[in-house]
Formats: structure tokens, C-alpha cells, sequence
């Protein structure tokens, strides 16, 4: 097991690398740079800048330099100081913006998620045991209106709902008393009492497809006879349905493990920016107008790199769940 | 227990499965008695009824399917003291499919043993948990005793290291070691009867006569009934004490074994008989082709209803006016030896008097 974990590491690296390049290409693929950028910038607040500035800019940024030395400068950067740069938008270093947010968005992603899982799972099994029933019929229809209504629609009929008839502000993290103070019991409370909306929406989204996926895997499982295999040993039909197939066909929700920390970090950006959430989203949403490089190749990077973790996240999970996988074996002989 | 103690009684049952386009009744009348300690064959083509039978026994027949008809009695033997053992009459088909009680008596006193051993254990878990899992539920032991136990049963199935064994997953295994395993777990609660649905089918020859000669030696070994069902009579022969031959849901011929192959009296039993292959035939008429005898025609549609007896249509020995109009009755040729056909009922002796 530990041997599987590792080469899959190692595996990943080449990975890591590629996506390093290009991010790094994709930033400088727009027209114009960081130094044109900054001297438009310095002249728009009434400086001028001389020849010889602008030519102090273009080294001191290492535009004069090859494009794989500057980007052998940047990515060292990156690995060596956990330096990304300087963000023009916010006027931080860009790792400041990420780490600021990372916290909020980690938090609200995972519970998301979690809200997902416990809610879709148990209804696919059920719908899947109780096939065409009338339960099934509601609940198909209901998932496919789920999977035709953007979250963020959803998102601004239940801000104005619970605005104009019950007079609950819902946007935002924290209530404007607490915005700017301190961390204390008060202000957790309130984060706690604007997190859930977002985390049920966000959360929402991902309920129709996991119910679809889950009800059409306990289909085809139901079927198989090691499931009458377990009902003839005398199980109950809960303990015959947990035990066997669900434990089979919670394996695609697993693997889906894959795509949680890149929709940490992009995943909900129309939502966050609808409910004006501090999360990583919006900030790469403005760093992407602004042509702010440093913040968008960092978080173009960042994605990639969570992506292949993620990958290896969801390939032990999956080790893990099922044998045929850690030993490598071939189902039949 | 004497060799003739009822253990199981199917009493005209009729098991059908309602579908978008009409009824099947899979099995249509059938009555069985399994006695204990010995092996009851149940012999037949695809889609006869067999399988649905051997369900029924355990009130496993799958939605649509449902038994409309019929009594199923199981005698439980309640050991009080050594010498003395009271009944305990259980009606099966009172019983609701997923109650305690049912429960209680599937893979405790029932177990089943399926077809395909690929397909019987869950690739996820060990084939300890597997087993285990019986134990522990009908049993009151703890997860050691229960291993203990698990591990003795790989055991007496002959699978070599056990205590490895126990702790490898299905796939591991291949397909004779599996089905061992698989027995392993339907005896893992000492039933008393063990309903066998094809087991050997989907393993070679060699193989299969392994399984066979275990399954015996498991019998002597346990004193348990055994429930054979196959479409093959050589397996038949090698296993069975008393045989059904089964013809789309129902029962057509019973008797014994030596009676079944000295003197088979259905003409459908007869036809199966003569599409066996012989080896010594083979030789006799080496260099000369000559083919297989089969029995012509094919299964009615399941939805149909035929008039008569439902052989008629490919029977050899067909009477015009009989058999396409009434439903035999079963008749008792000979002691012990029942069968269902007009060629025996006194109609057909007026028949052909005329």
C-alpha cells in the first residue's frame, strides 16, 4: 500500500512540472506585460517614468531575459521562498491574497461536499432499491431540475426570498459589524450563520449528478447474484444492501474525490462572486480582468497542482475501497 | 435420524412472475418432499422451473416473481437431549420473505450454493469477513471464535493453507478454489439442507469431479439433505438418491435414481435420456457419422398456456385428442415411481383400445 502511494507520488511530479510550463506560458500568452502594465499605472498617478526607469523596470522584473530564464526565476521562486509574486489588483504579495482565502474556501468546498455526499448517497441506494416506485419518479424529476437550474440562479431567488420576506441579508461572509475586527466567539457565530447558505447551494449543485450516478451503479449491482449470495446467508435486506452492493458502488463517488480541491478553488466562481464570498474564486475572477499575471498564473499553477493531488487523493481512496486495485489483479481467471 | 425423515415438503407450489407482457409460471404445481440426509435431483432444461423452486424454498424469488400458491413445510429437528429430538414444523410460506423468522432459517438451516462462483462472493471483501459474517449472525460467537470457526470450514473444504485462505479476496482465488470457497461459506452454519443450483456448471471436468466428490463427502460428513439442481444427468446418476424430472414448471416423473435410468417412462425423461452422448456407441459405429438424437422443437414461449400436456407439442409418443386437450394427472406407476403422462392414465388405455 505504501509502495502504491509513493510511486504514484513520483508519477505525479512530471505531472506537477508540465503544469508548471504551462501555466507559466499561459500567462504570458496576453498582449502586454507586467513592466508596460506598471509604467501605465505609474503615468495614469501623474509620474513620469524616463527611458531609463522603464529600462530599470524591464530588469529588475527580468523581461530582458529569455522566456525559460524567466521562468526558471519564477518557478524557483515559487519552490524555494513560497514566493508567487506581487498581485497588482490587491496590492499584496500574491501567496498573502491565496492564504487569506485559502481558509474560507477549504472550509466552505469541504462542508459543500459533505453536504452533498450524506444527502445524495443514501437517496441514490434508495431510489435504486425501490426502482419505479413513485419515490424514484419525484426524485428523478426533481434531480434533473437540479441539474438544469444553475446554482447561481438558485442562489439569487433564495438571496431575494429570504431578503424582501424575512428581512435575512445573506451575502458575504461576515456581517458588516464584524468585517473588519478581530477574530472572536461573536464574529464565528456570525461566519457560521452566513456559511450555510453557500455551503448548502455550492453543495446543491453536485446532489443531482451524485444521485444519478449512485442510483445507476446500485442498478447494476443489484443485479449481480452475490447480492441473493448475501440475502440467502439469512442478512437483513439493510445489512444485504450496505454491506454488498453500496460498498461497490460508492467507487465512482470516490474517484469523484478528484475533482474536490481544484473546485475548491474554481469551481463556484459564478456563486461566489453572486453571493460576494471572500473565496479564491472571485479573487482569480479579478485578477483574470486586471491582467494581473502573478496572481492568475498562481492560481492557474495552484489549480493544476491541486488537481494531481487530488488525482492521488482519489486513486488511494479507491486503493483503499477496493482490493482489485491495490493488488493490481484482474477480476475472473 | 432415520433415512426416511421428511425434512422439507413443497406441496403444489406455483411461483409466477408478472411482467409488462404477461404471466410466467415458472413453476406451476409443483410437490417435492426432501427427506434427510439424502440427495434429491432435480433435473431439467433452462428456464424449466428449477432455479425457481430451489428460490421458493427460501422465499428469495425475486420481484416480479411471487409465490401465489402452495404450502412449503420445513421440519426443524430440535436436539433436546442427546437421545431425545422433538419437530418443529415451520411453514415456510407463511412466513413474510424478509422476517426474523425467515431470516433464521436462511443459511442457518437452508443454505444455497449458486451457479457461478465469480459472481457469488462481493470482490471487495475477504472471503473470511465473507463467511464470517454468517457465522456471527446465527451463531452467538465472538470475531475470533468466528474466524476460528471460518477458518476450519476452509479446512474441511480441502483448500489448502486456510488460515492464508481466509484472508485473500474472491478474485484471488481461482474458479474451483472459489466455488470451494463458496460451499465453505453455505456450510458454514451446518445446515441441514443444502439447496445446490448448478454449482459445478461453470467449472471444467476435472474440476467439477472434485467438487462432486466433496460435496458427497461433505454430506456423510455433515448428515445433511442435498437439493441438486443440474440440466446434467450424469451428474445426476454420480449424485442424486431420488431425481424430479422438471418440464416447464412442473414435476413430469419421480422416482429413484436406478429407476430413472433402468425404466424412465415419461417420453420427455426418455428423449433426454437418448440425447446423452455414449462413448461406447461412438466406438461402435466409429467411421460412420451419425448424429445426436435431440428432442425436436423447442420450449414453448413462457407466456403461453398450452391445453393439455405441455409436451405435447415435441412429444414422439403425441395421441391426438388426449394430450392436446387435458392435463394429465400425476400417476403412480409403479411403487414409488410417479409420473405424469396420459400413456398411463386409464384415458389413454380406452384410447388405444379403440
Amino acid at each position: 500500500m505504501l509502495s502504491y502511494i509513493i510511486q504514484r507520488i513520483i508519477r505525479a511530479i512530471p505531472q506537477l512540472l508540465l503544469i508548471s510550463i504551462l501555466a507559466f506560458i499561459i500567462i504570458q500568452l496576453p498582449p502586454g506585460d507586467i513592466v508596460t502594465r506598471q509604467i501605465e499605472r505609474l503615468q495614469a498617478s501623474g509620474v513620469t517614468v524616463s527611458e531609463a526607469q522603464a529600462q530599470a523596470l524591464i530588469r529588475q522584473y527580468g523581461m530582458d531575459r529569455p522566456m525559460y530564464q524567466r521562468y526558471l526565476l519564477w518557478i524557483s521562486n515559487i519552490i524555494t521562498k513560497f514566493d508567487f509574486g506581487y498581485s497588482y489588483t490587491f496590492e499584496k504579495p500574491v501567496a498573502q491574497v491565496i492564504l487569506e482565502r485559502m481558509g474560507y474556501t477549504f472550509a466552505i468546498a469541504l462542508f459543500a461536499h459533505i453536504f452533498t455526499w450524506t444527502v445524495a448517497i443514501p437517496i441514490g441506494i434508495y431510489v435504486a432499491v425501490k426502482q419505479y416506485s413513485l419515490a424514484d419518479y419525484i426524485v428523478t424529476l426533481i434531480t434533473f431540475i437540479g441539474l438544469a437550474v444553475p446554482a447561481f440562479f438558485l442562489a439569487m431567488i433564495i438571496m431575494y426570498v429570504a431578503l424582501t420576506k424575512f428581512g435575512i441579508r445573506t451575502g458575504g461572509l461576515f456581517s458588516q459589524e464584524y468585517m473588519v475586527q478581530p477574530w472572536s466567539w461573536g464574529k464565528f457565530v456570525d461566519l457560521l450563520k452566513h456559511m450555510w447558505l453557500p455551503i448548502i447551494l455550492l453543495g446543491t449543485g453536485g446532489v443531482a449528478g451524485t444521485i444519478r450516478t449512485m442510483r445507476a451503479m446500485m442498478l447494476d449491482e443489484l443485479r449481480k447474484q452475490y447480492v441473493t449470495v448475501a440475502r440467502a446467508k439469512g442478512l437483513s435486506e439493510f445489512k444485504v444492501i450496505v454491506r454488498y452492493p453500496a460498498r461497490l458502488a460508492i467507487n465512482p463517488i470516490l474517484s469523484g474525490v478528484m475533482w474536490l480541491l481544484p473546485w475548491l478553488f474554481s469551481g463556484g466562481i459564478i456563486l461566489e462572486i453572486v453571493l460576494n464570498l471572500q473565496t479564491a474564486g472571485p479573487a482569480l475572477y479579478a485578477a483574470l480582468r486586471n491582467q494581473d499575471m502573478y496572481m492568475a498564473g498562481a492560481y492557474i499553477l495552484i489549480t493544476g497542482a491541486l488537481t494531481a493531488i487530488s488525482a492521488i487523493l482519489s486513486d488511494v481512496l479507491l486503493a483503499v475501497s477496493d482490493p482489485r486495485i491495490r493488488f493490481g489483479g484482474v477480476e475472473g481467471a | 435420524m432415520s433415512a426416511d425423515q421428511v425434512l422439507a415438503e413443497i406441496k403444489n407450489l406455483h411461483t409466477y412472475f408478472y411482467l409488462a407482457e404477461g404471466v410466467v409460471r415458472a413453476v406451476d404445481g409443483v410437490d417435492l418432499t426432501i427427506k434427510a440426509g439424502r440427495t434429491l435431483g432435480i433435473v431439467g432444461e433452462s428456464g424449466c422451473g428449477k432455479s425457481i423452486t430451489a428460490l421458493s424454498l427460501m422465499q428469495l424469488v425475486p420481484p416480479p416473481g411471487k409465490i401465489e400458491e402452495g404450502e412449503i413445510t420445513y421440519y426443524q429437528t430440535v436436539h433436546k437431549t442427546e437421545a431425545a429430538s422433538t419437530s418443529n414444523v415451520i411453514e415456510i410460506t407463511k412466513l413474510k420473505p424478509n422476517s426474523r423468522e425467515m431470516r433464521a432459517i436462511r443459511g442457518n438451516q437452508i443454505s444455497m450454493v449458486f451457479q457461478e462462483p465469480m459472481a457469488a462472493m462481493l470482490p471487495v471483501r475477504t472471503v473470511g469477513a465473507q463467511i464470517m459474517e454468517a457465522i456471527m449472525l446465527h451463531q452467538q460467537v465472538n470475531k475470533a471464535e468466528a474466524r476460528e470457526r471460518a477458518i476450519d470450514i476452509l479446512a474441511r473444504v480441502k483448500l489448502p493453507n486456510p488460515d492464508r485462505i481466509v484472508d485473500t479476496y474472491p478474485f484471488q482465488l481461482s474458479g474451483g478454489m472459489r466455488q470451494r470457497a463458496v460451499i465453505a461459506m453455505a456450510l458454514s452454519c451446518n445446515p441441514n439442507l443444502l439447496i445446490a443450483d448448478e454449482p459445478t456448471t461453470a467449472l471444467d471436468v476435472t474440476t467439477e469431479a472434485q467438487i462432486l466428490d466433496l460435496m458427497r463427502a461433505l454430506q456423510a460428513e455433515f448428515n445433511m439433505a442435498i437439493m441438486y439442481i443440474t440440466h446434467n444427468l450424469g451428474v445426476i446418476a454420480e449424485m442424486a438418491q431420488e431425481v424430479a424430472v422438471m418440464y416447464m414448471g412442473k414435476v413430469v416423473e419421480q422416482t429413484d435414481v436406478v429407476s430413472l435410468f433402468r425404466n424412465p417412462q415419461h417420453p420427455y425423461t426418455q428423449a433426454l435420456l437418448r440425447s446423452i452422448p455414449q462413448l461406447d456407441d461412438v466406438m461402435a459405429r466409429a467411421g460412420k457419422k451419425k448424429r445426436l438424437e435431440t428432442i425436436r422443437g423447442m420450449i414453448p414461449d413462457p407466456y403461453s398456456i398450452l391445453p393439455g400436456c405441455s409436451f405435447h407439442p415435441r412429444c414422439p409418443q403425441f395421441m391426438q385428442g388426449v394430450c392436446d386437450q387435458l392435463a394429465p394427472e400425476v400417476v403412480e406407476t409403479e411403487p414409488g415411481h410417479t409420473v405424469r403422462c396420459h400413456l398411463y392414465t386409464s384415458r389413454s388405455a380406452k384410447t388405444r383400445a379403440n
